[in-house]
Protein backbone atom coordinates (compact mmCIF):
# COMPACT_ATOMS: atom_id res chain seq x y z
CA UNK A 1 0.00 0.00 0.00
CA UNK A 2 1.04 3.66 -0.61
CA UNK A 3 -0.38 6.32 1.40
CA UNK A 4 -2.42 6.24 4.29
CA UNK A 5 -4.74 9.29 5.13
CA UNK A 6 -5.51 10.10 8.39
CA UNK A 7 -7.79 13.04 9.66
CA UNK A 8 -6.75 15.36 12.51
CA UNK A 9 -9.79 17.31 13.84
CA UNK A 10 -9.13 19.89 16.03
CA UNK A 11 -11.25 19.82 19.65
CA UNK A 12 -11.61 21.74 23.09
CA UNK A 13 -8.86 19.26 24.92
CA UNK A 14 -9.52 16.38 26.81
CA UNK A 15 -8.96 17.41 30.54
CA UNK A 16 -11.04 20.91 30.29
CA UNK A 17 -14.02 20.44 31.40
CA UNK A 18 -16.22 22.76 28.88
CA UNK A 19 -18.97 25.08 29.98
CA UNK A 20 -22.07 26.09 28.23
CA UNK A 21 -22.49 29.82 27.27
CA UNK A 22 -25.09 31.70 29.44
CA UNK A 23 -27.00 32.30 25.97
CA UNK A 24 -26.97 28.93 25.00
CA UNK A 25 -25.11 29.53 21.59
CA UNK A 26 -22.43 26.93 22.03
CA UNK A 27 -19.72 25.96 24.76
CA UNK A 28 -17.25 28.92 25.90
CA UNK A 29 -13.84 27.85 23.44
CA UNK A 30 -12.33 30.97 24.36
CA UNK A 31 -9.45 30.92 25.96
CA UNK A 32 -9.88 26.73 26.12
CA UNK A 33 -6.91 24.43 25.63
CA UNK A 34 -7.42 22.61 21.92
CA UNK A 35 -5.62 20.05 20.84
CA UNK A 36 -6.06 16.99 18.45
CA UNK A 37 -8.90 14.89 19.10
CA UNK A 38 -7.68 11.98 20.94
CA UNK A 39 -9.07 9.03 18.91
CA UNK A 40 -7.59 10.94 15.79
CA UNK A 41 -4.39 10.82 17.66
CA UNK A 42 -4.35 6.78 17.62
CA UNK A 43 -5.44 6.72 13.87
CA UNK A 44 -2.23 8.57 13.74
CA UNK A 45 -0.02 6.14 15.75
CA UNK A 46 -1.60 3.39 13.68
CA UNK A 47 -0.69 4.89 10.58
CA UNK A 48 3.04 5.26 11.66
CA UNK A 49 3.24 2.03 13.12
CA UNK A 50 1.88 0.42 9.36
CA UNK A 51 4.57 3.11 7.83
CA UNK A 52 7.21 1.26 9.91
CA UNK A 53 6.34 -2.14 9.70
CA UNK A 54 6.95 -1.58 6.02
CA UNK A 55 3.40 -1.87 4.55
CA UNK A 56 2.80 1.60 3.37
CA UNK A 57 5.45 4.18 2.57
CA UNK A 58 3.57 7.47 3.17
CA UNK A 59 1.06 8.91 5.89
CA UNK A 60 -0.79 11.94 5.45
CA UNK A 61 -2.56 14.24 7.73
CA UNK A 62 -5.71 16.41 7.23
CA UNK A 63 -7.69 18.24 8.80
CA UNK A 64 -11.27 20.17 8.15
CA UNK A 65 -11.58 23.46 9.45
CA UNK A 66 -10.22 26.88 10.19
CA UNK A 67 -6.76 28.14 9.88
CA UNK A 68 -5.82 27.59 13.44
CA UNK A 69 -5.65 23.28 12.72
CA UNK A 70 -2.61 24.03 11.32
CA UNK A 71 -1.37 23.87 15.16
CA UNK A 72 -2.73 20.18 15.02
CA UNK A 73 -1.25 19.26 12.17
CA UNK A 74 2.00 20.40 12.73
CA UNK A 75 2.02 18.23 15.42
CA UNK A 76 0.87 15.70 13.76
CA UNK A 77 3.93 16.16 11.36
CA UNK A 78 5.95 16.09 14.64
CA UNK A 79 4.58 12.57 15.42
CA UNK A 80 5.82 11.41 12.24
CA UNK A 81 3.32 11.96 9.37
CA UNK A 82 5.23 13.17 6.08
CA UNK A 83 3.24 15.89 4.54
CA UNK A 84 0.09 17.42 5.87
CA UNK A 85 -2.99 19.04 3.87
CA UNK A 86 -5.67 21.31 6.09
CA UNK A 87 -9.16 21.90 4.03
CA UNK A 88 -9.68 25.14 5.24
CA UNK A 89 -13.80 26.68 6.10
CA UNK A 90 -14.74 29.40 8.32
CA UNK A 91 -17.83 27.81 10.23
CA UNK A 92 -19.25 24.58 10.59
CA UNK A 93 -19.41 22.04 8.37
CA UNK A 94 -21.71 18.76 8.65
CA UNK A 95 -20.35 15.30 9.13
CA UNK A 96 -21.56 14.13 5.32
CA UNK A 97 -19.68 17.19 3.85
CA UNK A 98 -16.64 16.08 5.74
CA UNK A 99 -16.88 12.57 4.81
CA UNK A 100 -16.97 13.66 0.65
CA UNK A 101 -14.22 15.69 1.39
CA UNK A 102 -11.98 12.96 2.63
CA UNK A 103 -13.62 10.78 -0.45
CA UNK A 104 -12.24 13.57 -2.57
CA UNK A 105 -8.55 13.38 -0.86
CA UNK A 106 -8.32 9.58 -0.80
CA UNK A 107 -9.15 9.81 -4.30
CA UNK A 108 -7.01 11.93 -5.24
CA UNK A 109 -3.95 10.46 -3.42
CA UNK A 110 -4.63 6.54 -4.86
CA UNK A 111 -4.93 5.83 -0.99
CA UNK A 112 -5.18 2.12 0.48
CA UNK A 113 -6.35 3.33 3.62
CA UNK A 114 -8.16 6.13 5.38
CA UNK A 115 -7.65 6.33 9.83
CA UNK A 116 -10.02 7.77 11.35
CA UNK A 117 -10.60 8.36 14.93
CA UNK A 118 -14.50 6.44 15.75
CA UNK A 119 -15.49 9.65 17.33
CA UNK A 120 -14.74 13.17 17.94
CA UNK A 121 -14.84 14.10 21.66
CA UNK A 122 -16.50 17.49 20.73
CA UNK A 123 -19.64 16.40 18.72
CA UNK A 124 -19.60 12.62 20.10
CA UNK A 125 -21.65 11.84 17.18
CA UNK A 126 -19.57 8.94 16.13
CA UNK A 127 -20.35 9.58 11.68
CA UNK A 128 -17.60 10.04 9.54
CA UNK A 129 -16.15 6.96 9.09
CA UNK A 130 -19.47 4.92 8.06
CA UNK A 131 -20.10 7.85 5.60
CA UNK A 132 -17.20 7.86 4.00
CA UNK A 133 -17.15 4.04 3.55
CA UNK A 134 -20.77 4.89 1.96
CA UNK A 135 -19.93 6.91 -0.06
CA UNK A 136 -16.78 6.19 -1.38
CA UNK A 137 -18.18 2.39 -1.87
CA UNK A 138 -15.41 1.00 0.26
CA UNK A 139 -15.55 -1.20 3.07
CA UNK A 140 -15.80 -0.08 6.78
CA UNK A 141 -14.49 -1.36 10.23
CA UNK A 142 -15.18 0.87 13.12
CA UNK A 143 -13.96 0.89 16.82
CA UNK A 144 -10.84 -1.13 15.95
CA UNK A 145 -8.48 -2.23 18.55
CA UNK A 146 -6.22 -4.24 16.56
CA UNK A 147 -5.45 -3.87 12.66
CA UNK A 148 -3.44 -6.54 10.57
CA UNK A 149 -2.13 -5.31 7.28
CA UNK A 150 -2.07 -8.47 4.89
CA UNK A 151 -1.33 -7.34 1.18
CA UNK A 152 -4.56 -6.25 -0.25
CA UNK A 153 -6.89 -6.86 2.73
CA UNK A 154 -6.51 -6.28 6.46
CA UNK A 155 -8.06 -7.80 9.65
CA UNK A 156 -9.67 -5.73 11.76
CA UNK A 157 -11.06 -6.54 15.76
CA UNK A 158 -13.56 -4.53 16.92
CA UNK A 159 -14.88 -3.57 19.91
CA UNK A 160 -18.46 -4.55 19.95
CA UNK A 161 -21.01 -4.59 22.63
CA UNK A 162 -20.97 -8.34 22.87
CA UNK A 163 -16.79 -8.64 23.04
CA UNK A 164 -14.16 -8.17 20.63
CA UNK A 165 -15.20 -9.27 16.66
CA UNK A 166 -12.82 -9.52 14.09
CA UNK A 167 -13.68 -8.89 10.24
CA UNK A 168 -11.73 -9.31 7.43
CA UNK A 169 -11.97 -5.89 4.53
CA UNK A 170 -10.58 -5.62 1.34
CA UNK A 171 -8.18 -2.32 0.87
CA UNK A 172 -8.43 0.37 0.19
CA UNK A 173 -10.75 0.68 3.10
CA UNK A 174 -11.73 3.15 6.24
CA UNK A 175 -11.24 1.90 9.91
CA UNK A 176 -11.93 3.70 12.77
CA UNK A 177 -9.96 3.24 15.99
CA UNK A 178 -11.25 2.88 19.48
CA UNK A 179 -9.02 3.75 22.82
CA UNK A 180 -7.36 0.36 23.09
CA UNK A 181 -5.72 0.16 19.62
CA UNK A 182 -2.06 1.23 20.90
CA UNK A 183 -0.69 4.21 23.08
CA UNK A 184 -0.04 7.29 20.51
CA UNK A 185 3.80 8.25 21.50
CA UNK A 186 5.30 11.64 23.09
CA UNK A 187 6.59 14.40 20.33
CA UNK A 188 9.98 15.12 21.02
CA UNK A 189 11.58 18.53 20.45
CA UNK A 190 14.23 17.86 17.64
CA UNK A 191 11.16 16.41 15.65
CA UNK A 192 9.07 19.69 16.53
CA UNK A 193 11.76 21.47 14.93
CA UNK A 194 11.87 18.86 11.96
CA UNK A 195 7.92 19.48 11.08
CA UNK A 196 8.24 22.86 10.47
CA UNK A 197 10.05 21.82 7.21
CA UNK A 198 7.20 19.33 6.27
CA UNK A 199 4.74 20.39 3.57
CA UNK A 200 1.53 21.53 5.19
CA UNK A 201 -0.77 22.65 2.03
CA UNK A 202 -3.78 24.54 2.75
CA UNK A 203 -7.15 24.34 0.38
CA UNK A 204 -10.14 26.03 0.22
CA UNK A 205 -13.40 24.13 0.81
CA UNK A 206 -14.72 25.87 -1.85
CA UNK A 207 -12.27 24.73 -4.53
CA UNK A 208 -13.14 20.73 -3.89
CA UNK A 209 -16.43 22.14 -5.45
CA UNK A 210 -17.94 20.29 -2.17
CA UNK A 211 -21.73 21.60 -1.48
CA UNK A 212 -22.53 20.84 1.77
CA UNK A 213 -25.61 18.58 2.62
CA UNK A 214 -29.02 19.68 4.16
CA UNK A 215 -27.97 20.53 7.61
CA UNK A 216 -28.24 19.64 11.02
CA UNK A 217 -29.19 22.66 13.00
CA UNK A 218 -28.36 23.24 16.13
CA UNK A 219 -30.75 25.47 18.25
CA UNK A 220 -29.34 25.78 21.48
CA UNK A 221 -27.11 24.55 23.78
CA UNK A 222 -27.93 23.73 27.59
CA UNK A 223 -25.90 22.43 30.56
CA UNK A 224 -27.05 18.86 31.92
CA UNK A 225 -29.22 17.69 35.01
CA UNK A 226 -27.05 18.00 37.67
CA UNK A 227 -27.19 14.88 40.08
CA UNK A 228 -27.33 16.00 43.33
CA UNK A 229 -24.96 14.96 45.74
CA UNK A 230 -26.38 12.57 48.53
CA UNK A 231 -26.17 10.87 51.21
CA UNK A 232 -23.08 9.48 53.47
CA UNK A 233 -22.76 6.18 55.35
CA UNK A 234 -20.27 4.85 57.97
CA UNK A 235 -19.89 1.50 57.07
CA UNK A 236 -21.11 -1.78 55.07
CA UNK A 237 -24.23 -2.27 57.41
CA UNK A 238 -25.43 1.17 57.36
CA UNK A 239 -24.93 1.04 53.28
CA UNK A 240 -27.06 -2.37 53.59
CA UNK A 241 -29.90 -0.49 55.33
CA UNK A 242 -29.58 2.24 53.26
CA UNK A 243 -30.25 0.10 50.34
CA UNK A 244 -32.68 -1.73 51.85
CA UNK A 245 -34.40 1.56 52.65
CA UNK A 246 -34.52 2.27 49.88
CA UNK A 247 -36.16 -1.23 48.50
CA UNK A 248 -33.34 -1.53 46.39
CA UNK A 249 -32.21 -5.08 47.86
CA UNK B 1 -47.53 12.31 9.98
CA UNK B 2 -44.40 10.32 10.77
CA UNK B 3 -43.76 6.71 8.98
CA UNK B 4 -40.73 5.02 11.05
CA UNK B 5 -38.79 2.37 10.51
CA UNK B 6 -36.88 0.91 13.24
CA UNK B 7 -33.67 -1.52 12.53
CA UNK B 8 -34.28 -4.49 14.74
CA UNK B 9 -31.03 -5.19 17.10
CA UNK B 10 -30.49 -8.94 17.33
CA UNK B 11 -27.72 -11.88 17.80
CA UNK B 12 -29.29 -14.06 15.32
CA UNK B 13 -31.85 -15.93 17.10
CA UNK B 14 -33.35 -12.84 20.25
CA UNK B 15 -34.28 -9.16 19.82
CA UNK B 16 -32.26 -7.23 21.50
CA UNK B 17 -33.81 -4.98 24.50
CA UNK B 18 -32.07 -2.04 22.16
CA UNK B 19 -35.15 -2.69 20.02
CA UNK B 20 -37.90 -2.39 22.24
CA UNK B 21 -36.22 1.16 23.51
CA UNK B 22 -35.82 2.72 19.96
CA UNK B 23 -40.12 1.75 19.67
CA UNK B 24 -40.84 3.68 22.76
CA UNK B 25 -38.83 6.78 21.10
CA UNK B 26 -40.47 6.45 18.10
CA UNK B 27 -43.98 6.32 19.70
CA UNK B 28 -42.69 9.93 21.33
CA UNK B 29 -43.05 11.39 17.84
CA UNK B 30 -46.98 12.65 17.72
CA UNK B 31 -48.77 10.44 15.06
CA UNK B 32 -45.60 8.17 14.64
CA UNK B 33 -46.61 5.04 12.73
CA UNK B 34 -43.82 2.53 13.41
CA UNK B 35 -42.38 -0.53 11.61
CA UNK B 36 -39.71 -2.80 12.62
CA UNK B 37 -37.20 -4.42 9.75
CA UNK B 38 -35.70 -7.37 10.79
CA UNK B 39 -32.72 -8.45 8.82
CA UNK B 40 -31.22 -11.96 9.35
CA UNK B 41 -30.71 -15.26 8.28
CA UNK B 42 -33.68 -16.54 9.65
CA UNK B 43 -36.08 -14.05 10.78
CA UNK B 44 -39.05 -15.51 11.93
CA UNK B 45 -38.26 -15.91 16.17
CA UNK B 46 -37.15 -12.41 15.86
CA UNK B 47 -39.92 -11.30 14.19
CA UNK B 48 -42.36 -12.92 16.29
CA UNK B 49 -40.93 -11.12 19.42
CA UNK B 50 -40.49 -7.80 17.47
CA UNK B 51 -44.63 -8.14 16.39
CA UNK B 52 -45.34 -8.39 20.01
CA UNK B 53 -44.06 -5.01 20.76
CA UNK B 54 -46.78 -2.27 21.48
CA UNK B 55 -47.46 0.17 18.91
CA UNK B 56 -45.97 -1.76 15.83
CA UNK B 57 -47.85 -1.36 13.13
CA UNK B 58 -45.65 -3.80 10.84
CA UNK B 59 -42.89 -6.67 11.00
CA UNK B 60 -41.01 -6.57 7.92
CA UNK B 61 -38.13 -9.66 7.38
CA UNK B 62 -35.29 -9.35 4.80
CA UNK B 63 -34.27 -13.27 5.38
CA UNK B 64 -31.20 -13.84 3.49
CA UNK B 65 -27.59 -15.95 4.16
CA UNK B 66 -25.66 -12.98 3.72
CA UNK B 67 -27.65 -11.16 7.11
CA UNK B 68 -26.62 -14.20 9.18
CA UNK B 69 -23.98 -11.51 10.53
CA UNK B 70 -24.78 -8.08 11.27
CA UNK B 71 -21.90 -6.63 8.92
CA UNK B 72 -22.71 -2.46 8.41
CA UNK B 73 -21.47 -2.94 4.58
CA UNK B 74 -24.20 -5.49 4.10
CA UNK B 75 -26.93 -4.73 6.24
CA UNK B 76 -27.02 -1.02 5.10
CA UNK B 77 -27.87 -1.01 1.31
CA UNK B 78 -31.17 -3.40 2.03
CA UNK B 79 -31.91 -0.39 5.29
CA UNK B 80 -31.28 2.22 2.65
CA UNK B 81 -33.65 0.35 0.03
CA UNK B 82 -36.35 -0.87 2.77
CA UNK B 83 -36.12 2.84 3.48
CA UNK B 84 -38.36 4.15 0.66
CA UNK B 85 -41.83 5.87 1.72
CA UNK B 86 -40.54 6.65 5.17
CA UNK B 87 -39.95 9.84 6.77
CA UNK B 88 -37.58 8.48 9.83
CA UNK B 89 -35.08 5.92 10.18
CA UNK B 90 -34.26 4.49 13.77
CA UNK B 91 -31.30 2.38 15.18
CA UNK B 92 -30.04 1.82 18.69
CA UNK B 93 -26.74 3.83 19.96
CA UNK B 94 -25.11 0.47 20.52
CA UNK B 95 -22.31 -0.52 18.85
CA UNK B 96 -24.65 -2.36 16.27
CA UNK B 97 -26.46 0.90 15.66
CA UNK B 98 -23.40 3.09 15.59
CA UNK B 99 -21.95 0.93 13.04
CA UNK B 100 -24.84 0.70 10.78
CA UNK B 101 -26.59 3.52 11.02
CA UNK B 102 -24.48 6.58 9.59
CA UNK B 103 -23.51 4.39 6.67
CA UNK B 104 -27.18 4.27 6.02
CA UNK B 105 -27.52 8.25 6.19
CA UNK B 106 -25.30 8.52 4.20
CA UNK B 107 -26.59 6.33 1.62
CA UNK B 108 -29.68 8.22 1.88
CA UNK B 109 -27.39 11.71 1.32
CA UNK B 110 -28.58 12.94 4.70
CA UNK B 111 -26.58 13.78 7.76
CA UNK B 112 -27.36 11.76 11.07
CA UNK B 113 -28.89 12.43 14.40
CA UNK B 114 -26.68 10.80 16.90
CA UNK B 115 -27.99 9.92 20.38
CA UNK B 116 -31.66 11.15 20.70
CA UNK B 117 -32.47 11.76 24.26
CA UNK B 118 -35.53 13.31 23.90
CA UNK B 119 -38.55 13.95 21.13
CA UNK B 120 -39.01 17.50 21.11
CA UNK B 121 -41.36 16.93 17.80
CA UNK B 122 -41.17 14.96 14.51
CA UNK B 123 -37.40 16.97 13.70
CA UNK B 124 -36.54 18.51 16.74
CA UNK B 125 -34.69 16.09 19.31
CA UNK B 126 -32.19 16.89 22.66
CA UNK B 127 -29.26 14.89 21.99
CA UNK B 128 -25.71 14.65 24.73
CA UNK B 129 -22.33 16.43 23.14
CA UNK B 130 -19.23 17.06 24.94
CA UNK B 131 -19.02 13.85 26.99
CA UNK B 132 -22.73 14.63 28.14
CA UNK B 133 -21.70 18.33 29.62
CA UNK B 134 -23.95 19.86 27.36
CA UNK B 135 -27.52 18.81 25.89
CA UNK B 136 -27.93 20.41 22.51
CA UNK B 137 -31.30 20.74 20.52
CA UNK B 138 -31.19 19.92 17.14
CA UNK B 139 -33.09 20.40 14.48
CA UNK B 140 -33.51 17.89 11.18
CA UNK B 141 -34.16 19.55 8.16
CA UNK B 142 -38.39 18.95 6.80
CA UNK B 143 -38.36 17.28 3.72
CA UNK B 144 -35.04 14.65 4.06
CA UNK B 145 -35.71 11.73 5.72
CA UNK B 146 -34.35 11.68 9.34
CA UNK B 147 -31.85 8.95 10.25
CA UNK B 148 -30.68 8.44 13.77
CA UNK B 149 -29.62 6.69 16.48
CA UNK B 150 -31.78 6.38 20.23
CA UNK B 151 -29.87 6.60 23.13
CA UNK B 152 -30.97 3.36 24.62
CA UNK B 153 -30.34 4.46 28.06
CA UNK B 154 -32.65 7.42 27.66
CA UNK B 155 -36.31 5.03 27.22
CA UNK B 156 -38.02 2.41 28.73
CA UNK B 157 -38.33 -0.71 26.51
CA UNK B 158 -41.73 -1.07 25.28
CA UNK B 159 -44.29 -3.30 26.41
CA UNK B 160 -45.50 -6.43 24.67
CA UNK B 161 -48.61 -7.90 23.85
CA UNK B 162 -48.62 -6.36 20.70
CA UNK B 163 -49.91 -8.76 17.39
CA UNK B 164 -48.16 -6.71 14.40
CA UNK B 165 -48.40 -8.31 10.74
CA UNK B 166 -45.60 -9.49 9.54
CA UNK B 167 -44.40 -9.19 6.05
CA UNK B 168 -41.37 -10.10 3.91
CA UNK B 169 -39.05 -7.33 2.56
CA UNK B 170 -37.05 -7.26 -0.74
CA UNK B 171 -34.23 -9.85 -0.03
CA UNK B 172 -32.67 -9.32 -3.92
CA UNK B 173 -30.48 -5.96 -3.48
CA UNK B 174 -27.39 -6.69 -4.51
CA UNK B 175 -24.59 -7.04 -2.04
CA UNK B 176 -20.52 -6.02 -1.60
CA UNK B 177 -18.58 -8.82 -0.66
CA UNK B 178 -15.39 -6.91 0.30
CA UNK B 179 -16.39 -7.26 4.29
CA UNK B 180 -16.66 -10.72 5.65
CA UNK B 181 -16.89 -11.76 9.22
CA UNK B 182 -14.55 -13.51 10.90
CA UNK B 183 -15.35 -14.72 14.28
CA UNK B 184 -16.24 -13.31 17.93
CA UNK B 185 -14.36 -13.27 21.44
CA UNK B 186 -16.61 -13.27 24.12
CA UNK B 187 -16.77 -13.59 27.75
CA UNK B 188 -19.27 -16.20 28.39
CA UNK B 189 -20.96 -15.40 31.47
CA UNK B 190 -23.98 -16.02 33.54
CA UNK B 191 -24.70 -12.36 34.62
CA UNK B 192 -27.03 -9.94 33.30
CA UNK B 193 -26.02 -8.32 30.25
CA UNK B 194 -24.42 -5.10 31.51
CA UNK B 195 -26.67 -2.41 29.19
CA UNK B 196 -29.53 -3.97 30.18
CA UNK B 197 -29.11 -5.32 33.89
CA UNK B 198 -31.38 -3.58 36.50
CA UNK B 199 -28.48 -3.69 38.63
CA UNK B 200 -25.04 -3.01 37.78
CA UNK B 201 -21.36 -3.43 40.24
CA UNK B 202 -18.40 -1.79 38.91
CA UNK B 203 -14.69 -1.79 39.63
CA UNK B 204 -11.86 0.35 39.15
CA UNK B 205 -8.54 1.15 39.21
CA UNK B 206 -8.11 0.76 42.80
CA UNK B 207 -9.22 -2.50 42.19
CA UNK B 208 -5.42 -3.54 41.24
CA UNK B 209 -5.48 -6.56 39.73
CA UNK B 210 -7.37 -9.24 37.98
CA UNK B 211 -7.43 -10.98 40.56
CA UNK B 212 -9.13 -8.56 42.96
CA UNK B 213 -11.13 -8.11 40.26
CA UNK B 214 -12.86 -11.25 41.68
CA UNK B 215 -14.19 -8.98 44.51
CA UNK B 216 -16.79 -7.13 41.98
CA UNK B 217 -17.84 -10.29 40.34
CA UNK B 218 -18.60 -11.95 43.54
CA UNK B 219 -20.41 -9.12 44.81
CA UNK B 220 -22.22 -9.07 41.40
CA UNK B 221 -23.25 -12.53 41.91
CA UNK B 222 -24.85 -12.14 45.29
CA UNK B 223 -27.08 -9.30 43.61
CA UNK B 224 -27.64 -10.47 40.54
CA UNK B 225 -26.03 -7.80 39.11
CA UNK B 226 -24.55 -7.20 36.56
CA UNK B 227 -20.18 -6.43 36.41
CA UNK B 228 -19.45 -3.03 34.51
CA UNK B 229 -15.84 -1.09 35.47
CA UNK B 230 -13.87 2.54 34.79
CA UNK B 231 -11.71 2.59 31.39
CA UNK B 232 -8.92 2.92 33.80
CA UNK B 233 -9.54 -0.93 35.35
CA UNK B 234 -9.70 -1.90 31.65
CA UNK B 235 -6.89 -0.32 29.96
CA UNK B 236 -4.77 -1.98 33.41
CA UNK B 237 -6.44 -4.97 32.32
CA UNK B 238 -7.97 -6.03 35.02
CA UNK B 239 -11.43 -7.15 33.39
CA UNK B 240 -12.64 -7.34 29.44
CA UNK B 241 -12.98 -4.71 27.39
CA UNK B 242 -16.70 -4.97 26.99
CA UNK B 243 -17.28 -3.82 30.83
CA UNK B 244 -16.41 -0.47 30.11
CA UNK B 245 -18.66 2.54 31.28
CA UNK B 246 -18.81 5.86 29.92
CA UNK B 247 -18.67 8.23 27.15
CA UNK B 248 -16.81 5.72 24.73
CA UNK B 249 -18.04 2.79 26.61
CA UNK B 250 -21.57 1.78 27.41
CA UNK B 251 -23.88 4.57 28.32
CA UNK B 252 -26.22 2.76 31.42
CA UNK B 253 -29.31 3.40 33.11
CA UNK B 254 -29.72 0.79 35.93
CA UNK B 255 -31.66 1.27 38.76
CA UNK B 256 -28.82 0.49 41.39
CA UNK B 257 -24.80 1.36 39.95
CA UNK B 258 -22.55 0.76 42.74
CA UNK B 259 -19.41 2.18 41.95
CA UNK B 260 -15.79 0.54 43.84
CA UNK B 261 -12.98 1.84 43.68
CA UNK B 262 -13.74 4.84 40.44
CA UNK B 263 -12.53 8.38 41.25
CA UNK B 264 -15.48 9.61 39.28
CA UNK B 265 -13.81 11.37 35.74
CA UNK B 266 -16.45 13.03 33.36
CA UNK B 267 -15.58 10.44 31.02
CA UNK B 268 -16.91 7.78 33.34
CA UNK B 269 -19.84 9.48 34.75
CA UNK B 270 -21.46 10.07 31.14
CA UNK B 271 -22.08 6.68 31.54
CA UNK B 272 -23.74 6.21 34.49
CA UNK B 273 -25.54 9.75 34.71
CA UNK B 274 -29.06 8.16 34.39
CA UNK B 275 -29.18 5.31 36.83
CA UNK B 276 -31.88 5.79 39.25
CA UNK B 277 -29.41 5.41 42.59
CA UNK B 278 -26.02 5.83 42.30
CA UNK B 279 -23.78 3.92 45.26
CA UNK B 280 -20.00 5.60 45.77
CA UNK B 281 -17.35 3.29 47.89
CA UNK B 282 -14.10 4.47 47.43
CA UNK B 283 -11.43 5.46 50.21
CA UNK B 284 -10.65 9.05 48.98
CA UNK B 285 -13.20 11.37 50.05
CA UNK B 286 -12.36 14.01 47.62
CA UNK B 287 -12.95 11.77 44.94
CA UNK B 288 -15.66 13.44 42.40
CA UNK B 289 -17.67 10.24 42.68
CA UNK B 290 -19.11 11.56 45.73
CA UNK B 291 -20.46 14.59 44.02
CA UNK B 292 -23.56 12.29 42.42
CA UNK B 293 -23.38 9.91 44.36
CA UNK B 294 -27.43 9.25 46.10
CA UNK B 295 -24.99 7.41 48.86
CA UNK B 296 -21.33 7.23 49.37
CA UNK B 297 -19.00 5.35 51.67
CA UNK B 298 -15.42 6.43 52.14
CA UNK B 299 -13.76 3.35 53.37
CA UNK B 300 -11.21 0.70 51.88
CA UNK B 301 -13.01 -1.65 49.19
CA UNK B 302 -10.96 -4.63 50.39
CA UNK B 303 -12.53 -4.47 54.15
CA UNK B 304 -16.12 -3.24 52.87
CA UNK B 305 -16.43 -5.55 49.79
CA UNK B 306 -16.46 -8.70 51.26
CA UNK B 307 -18.31 -7.52 53.93
CA UNK B 308 -21.56 -6.36 51.73
CA UNK B 309 -21.06 -9.41 49.49
CA UNK B 310 -21.61 -11.66 52.51
CA UNK B 311 -25.04 -9.10 54.25
CA UNK B 312 -26.21 -9.27 50.74
CA UNK B 313 -25.81 -13.14 49.98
Amino acid sequence: MEKIIVGLKRVVDYNVRVQVKSDGSGVETDGVKMSINPFDEIALEEALRIKERGEASEVIAVSIGSSEAQQQLRTGLAMGADRAILVQLDGDIDPLSIARVFKHIAAQENAGLVLLGKQAIDGDNNQIPQMLSAIWGRPQATFASGVEINGDTARVVREVDAGLETIEVDLPAVISVDLRLNEARYVKLPDIMKAKKKPLDVVALAELGIEAGPQIKELSYAPPEERQRGIMVDDAAALVAALKDKGLV
Amino acid sequence: MAKILIVAEHDGSALNPSTAKCVTCAAAIDGAEIDVVVLAASTSDIAAEAAQLSSVARVITIERAENEKPLAAVFAPQVAAAAGGYTHVFGPSTTFGRDLMPHVAALLGVNQVSDIMSVEGSHRFKRPVYAGNAIVTVEAPEGSVVVATVRVASWEAAAGGNAATIEAGDATIELPSHTRYVGLESDASDRPDLQTASRVVAGGRALGSPENFELINKLADALGAGVGASRAAVDAGFCANDLQVGQTGKIIAPDLYIAIGISGAIQHVTGIKDAGTIVAINKDEEAPIFEIADIGLVADLFDVVPALTEALS
